[in-house]
């Protein structure tokens, strides 16, 4: 007996689960179901990561030539000051934590929907209202903030920037970090109280796993990220001096504020993709996840540490201990080398299946296990010194980062997109966008790594010939416009499963956790009733009574009683 | 003000911000990034970096060159492994279900230590490396300021001798070979980051910070200098060089420049 049987009878009727609300764009605007502010979410970040990335485009134009004319100085500034803001503020995280984490969760859970439906939509709102603030800069006087996405004191200061461009960016960082603390508060709220019977805490997926400790570090950094735009806003207006010497106070304080919510945010947006990949690697593997405890107290570790590590971005400063964080920060690579290893260990004797997916969710494994390598690199005072600042570091941070949110959230996207829309996409476009991506994604940055190492620092919008970085940023930048066409794919892709659908049924990937136990959509409060949940792997177990997890020795052997098939 | 004189191989050769922002060069991009590809194969086991023209600067050389080898290493295991994953059980056609393993603790023991132990070792290189390249001398050969503001540099050497950038011209920092000049770091106005690419290092100049370093150049010649740090709309153009000299010739210059020569 199956799910879709016992659903079957409602399957008859218009509105599957009984839910009339309204519909149409009523229903967008006004909904406080989690699966369509997920969505909500998923599609405004997207439109994000389209205008940030046209962005970068023009960034990497301007670099095709040592002295470029593509932009004005300050509107370069303004364009990766932007850039940065929105991949980090408003893409990144609220795609996983906003996107996947809302809709997902509470399936994988068993939930009928968040804990808190309504401070779910009061979140969205927030994040738009605060995306669209951020953007609205280029169009007053002065133009956008031109400080970078970090802001530093006291080139934030009204002298050094003044113009009502730099408030709209701080009044934008506000409102999506109260969005942020928002949804921390509602994901951890969910998977604490809102788990379905059965579902204990080490049977939740690694991807719930993983949003809990991520809304846990969202909690503890974004309220001292909003606490210094306070003070950065008052010192602007209201005649404080938090920030300036001259008052007073302490530029160097600025840093300690932004960098000791800034080093968690990067896990913050770091771990959901995590997440989505140990989801993806396992179906496609058909095998659990390869060491499932260890997995989640390696991400408990990751997080505590992240706390603990933020003045590795202040090397340079020559105001913090060095060797204290160094050594924490040389520490994460061991949990983050847990992980690597235990993906590679839940692929080790799968029966894999190349899915894009799986690619995506593969390509996501290299360039991070790279941008890891420089990672460790950079932990080290001595070498960050050497390279600080310069575009060693940019390739670093976007091949973690970019390569995690890119590469692991297409995974994600193409891994969920059936159970979002009940469609599924294209495979052949898949894989195309997938490999145009990855190597073009590459091309981008590893000639930056070089670019760096000889001395090209970032945020220049023009350089010297005799730098000898010409060629390492053409290459960079055709990489870049490549990357930029595999977008173009996925667009297309998208298009088509909008004009062509092909049904998806309820679990096309064999799935093995709750949200594949729904219908794809799934109905209003998601579940008419749930299978019974005796391990990690539900549905798994369901479809797979022979090799139920339950029924199965941590060495993939037959428990004693039961029967080998 | 003093007329600073510049080789045409400077890079703030004749012409100074013209020269950067003028000539489209279209011509020469492709011939200089082979010529560059070129000059890192020339020593490969440079992977990329300078090889440092103060001794603190090799240090960290070496490090990296560490780094470099023991990343290798570390690559080669692990997308090995990938590699081996991928080729190995890639190939299965069909649903089969393969053996449902869990966990091996073993295993994961080994891959938690094994990092553990390539993490401590190079916390206590990184340790000693980093005594050496931030120590700062009590008596040094040379004591020099250097100040950065919007958007310039001003170097500031004992009996009022001092460089500043004026204009488009970009200032030059003279250094004794083979002695160690102790550098005051401040700024005047917002975060600036004193780097010399060729020297491996940098560091920032905060407003109310001091900040002080050792450099003892070991390689003759002239290099150049940049703001590291974004500090506002002409951050790309904060230029300085470094014209490293004998001691001989560095006294020349200095008792040259007279007291108090530049504004």
């Amino acid at each position: 007996m199956t799910i879709a049987e016992e659903r079957s009878e409602l399957a008859h009727e218009p509105d599957a689960g009984g839910h009339h609300g309204p519909s149409g764009i009523y229903k967008w605007l006004t909904s406080t179901d989690h699966k369509v502010i997920g969505k909500n979410y998923m599609y405004t970040s997207l439109v994000f990561l389209m205008i940030a990335g046209a962005m970068a485009m023009i960034i990497r134009a301007q670099l095709v030539q040592p002295d470029g004319h593509i932009v004005s100085q300050q509107m370069y500034n303004e364009l990766f000051t932007i850039h940065g803001s929105i991949m980090l503020y408003l893409f990144a995280g609220p795609f996983a934590f906003g996107g996947f984490a809302n809709f997902i969760l509470p399936l994988q859970i068993g939930a009928p929907d968040m804990a808190f439906p309504r401070l779910n939509a009061l979140s969205y709102w927030l994040y738009l209202t605060g995306g669209t603030t951020m953007l609205m800069g280029f169009f007053v006087t002065g133009g956008a903030a031109a400080f970078g996405w970090v802001s530093y004191a006291p080139l934030s200061s009204y002298t050094n920037s003044p113009g009502p461009g730099p408030d709209l960016w701080i009044v934008a960082i506000a409102l999506t970090g109260f969005s942020g603390i928002f949804t921390a508060v509602n994901l951890v709220t969910t998977a604490f109280y809102l788990r379905a019977p059965g579902m204990t805490m080490f049977r939740m997926p690694i991807f719930t796993w993983n949003m809990v400790v991520t809304g846990i570090l969202i909690l503890i950094a974004f309220p001292i990220l909003t606490a210094a735009m306070v003070m950065l806003y008052a010192d602007r207006h209201l005649g404080t001096h938090f920030f300036t010497v001259a008052g007073g106070g302490s530029p160097v304080m600025w840093q300690n504020l932004f960098w000791f919510f800034g080093h968690p945010e990067v896990y913050i947006l770091a771990l959901p993709y995590f997440g989505i990949a140990s989801e993806v690697f396992p179906v496609f593997a058909k095998k659990p996840i390869f060491g499932y405890k260890g997995l989640v107290f390696a991400t408990l570790a990751i997080a505590g540490l992240s706390t603990g590590v933020w003045a590795h971005h202040m090397y340079t400063t020559g105001t913090v201990l060095l060797p204290f964080f160094a050594a924490l920060s040389l520490l994460i690579a061991v949990p983050t080398g847990i992980k690597v290893f235990t993906w590679i260990g839940t692929l080790w004797g799968g029966n894999l299946q190349f899915k894009t997916p799986m690619l995506f969710a593969l390509g996501f494994l290299v360039t991070f296990t790279m941008g890891g390598f420089s990672g460790v690199m950079l932990a080290s005072p001595p070498f960050d010194f050497a390279v600080h600042d310069t575009y060693f570091v940019v390739a670093h941070f976007h091949q973690v980062l970019a390569g995690t949110a890119v590469f692991a959230g297409f995974a994600g996207f193409y891994y969920w997109y059936p159970k979002l829309t009940g469609r599924m996409m294209r495979e052949s476009l898949g894989k195309l966008q997938f490999w145009i991506a990855f190597i073009a994604f590459n091309m981008t940055f590893i000639p930056q790594y070089l670019a760096g190492l000889r001395g090209m620092p970032r945020r220049i919008p023009v350089y010297l010939v005799s730098d000898h970085v010409t060629f390492l940023n053409q290459v960079s930048s055709v990489g870049a416009f490549l990357t930029g066409f595999s977008f173009l794919i996925w667009l297309l892709n998208l298009w088509i499963s909008w004009r062509k659908p092909i049904a998806a049924g309820d679990n096309p990937w064999d799935g093995h956790t709750l949200e594949w136990a729904t219908s794809s959509p799934p109905p209003h409060h998601n579940f008419t009733s749930l299978p019974p949940i005796r391990s990690q792997r539900p549905v798994w177990d369901q479809n797979h009574p022979e090799y139920a997890d339950y029924n199965t020795e941590h060495d993939g052997t037959p428990k004693k009683g039961v029967e080998a098939k | 003000m003093k007329k600073l004189n510049y080789r045409r191989d400077t890079p703030s050769g004749p012409g100074g911000r013209r020269r950067l922002l003028g000539r489209a060069g279209w011509r020469t991009p492709v011939a200089l990034g082979g010529a560059a590809l070129a000059l890192s194969a020339c020593n490969v086991t440079d992977f990329g970096m300078h090889t440092g023209a103060t001794s603190q600067g090799s240090d960290i050389f070496h490090l990296y060159q560490t780094f470099i080898y023991m990343a290798m290493g570390v690559a080669i295991v692990t997308f090995g492994a990938l590699l081996y994953v991928l080729l190995r059980y890639g190939r299965r056609k069909g649903d089969g279900v393969p053996r449902q393993r869990h966990s091996n603790v073993k295993i994961e023991i080994v891959y938690t230590v094994i990092p553990a132990i390539i993490v401590a070792v190079i916390f206590f290189m990184t340790v000693g490396t980093e005594n050496k390249v931030d120590a700062v001398s009590h008596n040094p050969s040379l004591n020099l300021t250097v100040t950065g503001f919007q958007w310039g540099w001003r170097f500031t050497y004992p009996d009022g001798v001092s460089v500043v950038s004026q204009g488009t011209n970009y200032p030059q920092m003279v250094l004794p070979e083979g002695e160690t000049t102790k550098v005051k770091l401040v700024s005047q106005d917002v975060v600036h980051g004193f780097y010399v690419p060729a020297f491996n290092f940098s560091r920032y100049a905060l407003p109310g910070v001091t900040n002080y370093f050792d450099l003892t150049p070991n390689k003759l010649g002239t290099f150049i200098g940049r703001c590291s740090q974004l500090c506002g709309l002409y951050h790309a153009e904060m230029l300085f060089s470094v014209r490293v000299v004998t001691p001989a010739q560095f006294n020349a210059w200095l008792s040259s420049q007279g007291k108090g020569a530049t504004a």
